[in-house]
């Protein structure tokens, strides 16, 4: 599949996670806090790779979406995916510390928008209740 | 063990919690993603010492690379790092070069010694493991 990459840890949950961001560091730790949950986690390295995926077939519970990104941004690519009918919760994840840049991501279809760095709390705050258990 | 680093503000809560990770699932977790920052890190002060060497700078491309340091940094907690680069970014926007110069080598500066003592840390744990001991947890 072309752009992510499968991590199935046979973990407890059927809840599918996708981390996107262009920095390989901040997708490792993205990924490594979402495994602990014991969630199944997915990478993409770019919107235009998120789309992709989709267009593919692929359904994620949980997106993570970095706002600046090479080839195509977060917010071109949140537009995108409601644009095709994607219903999946998107959470926009920022470096940047301006409440405008904020404002524009969220009006591009986020369900909410936080500042890096991601924490377990934060991710967990995204969960529902119970995960199919 | 990590105390040191932690009371001197080099890293903050976000690599504590990654710490913590590391006792839960992979054990060389927390070096890899440590080694990868600071390969990313090097490259990219290459780039930024490149670009703000040129008769005109690209203020822009300085501060993109910025960008991808501010955000790898405090991914893993590296908060001196993250810091300078906050002040690295205000520099780039008012396109000031020396500013952005001084900016440059705190940024180098501060991973130098980031690496020196968490090469430390990460020593201090193996002999600690080795003798048969196990780490404790930070709270």
């Amino acid at each position: 599949m072309t752009g992510g990459e499968e991590n199935s840890d046979g973990g407890k949950t059927d809840f599918h996670v996708l981390v996107v961001d262009d920095s390989t560091v901040v997708r490792m730790v993205h990924r490594m806090l979402i495994t602990s949950l014991g969630l199944k986690v997915q990478e993409a390295k770019n919107g235009k790779e998120v789309v992709d995926l989709h267009i593919n077939g692929a359904y994620f519970d949980l997106i993570f979406m970095d706002m600046e990104m090479p080839i195509m941004n977060g917010p071109t690519a949140t537009r995108e995916l409601r644009a095709m009918g994607v219903k999946s919760n998107i959470i926009g994840v920022t470096s940047c510390t301006f409440e405008s840049a904020h404002k524009d991501f969220i009006e591009a279809g986020l369900n909410h928008c936080v500042s890096k760095p991601l924490t377990i709390a934060m991710i967990s705050s995204f969960l529902p209740d119970s995960n199919n258990k | 063990m990590g105390v040191f680093g932690f009371e001197k503000g080099f890293v903050d809560n976000q690599f504590t919690q990654l710490q913590k990770l590391r006792d839960e699932s992979s054990p060389g977790f927390v070096v890899e993603v440590v080694s990868l920052f600071f390969e990313d890190c090097e490259k990219l002060v290459n780039n930024m010492a490149k670009a703000l060497e040129q008769q005109i700078v690209d203020f822009k491309q300085v501060d993109s690379h910025v960008h991808q340091l501010k955000g790898s940094s405090s991914s893993i907690g590296a908060a001196r790092i993250h810091n300078v680069c906050i002040a690295f970014k205000t520099c780039c926007e008012d396109q000031n070069r020396d500013g952005c110069v001084r900016c440059l080598q705190q940024v180098n500066h501060e991973c130098i010694q980031l690496k020196n003592n968490l090469q430390t840390l990460f020593k201090l744990e193996q002999q600690i493991v080795a003798a048969g001991g196990s780490i404790p947890a930070m709270q």
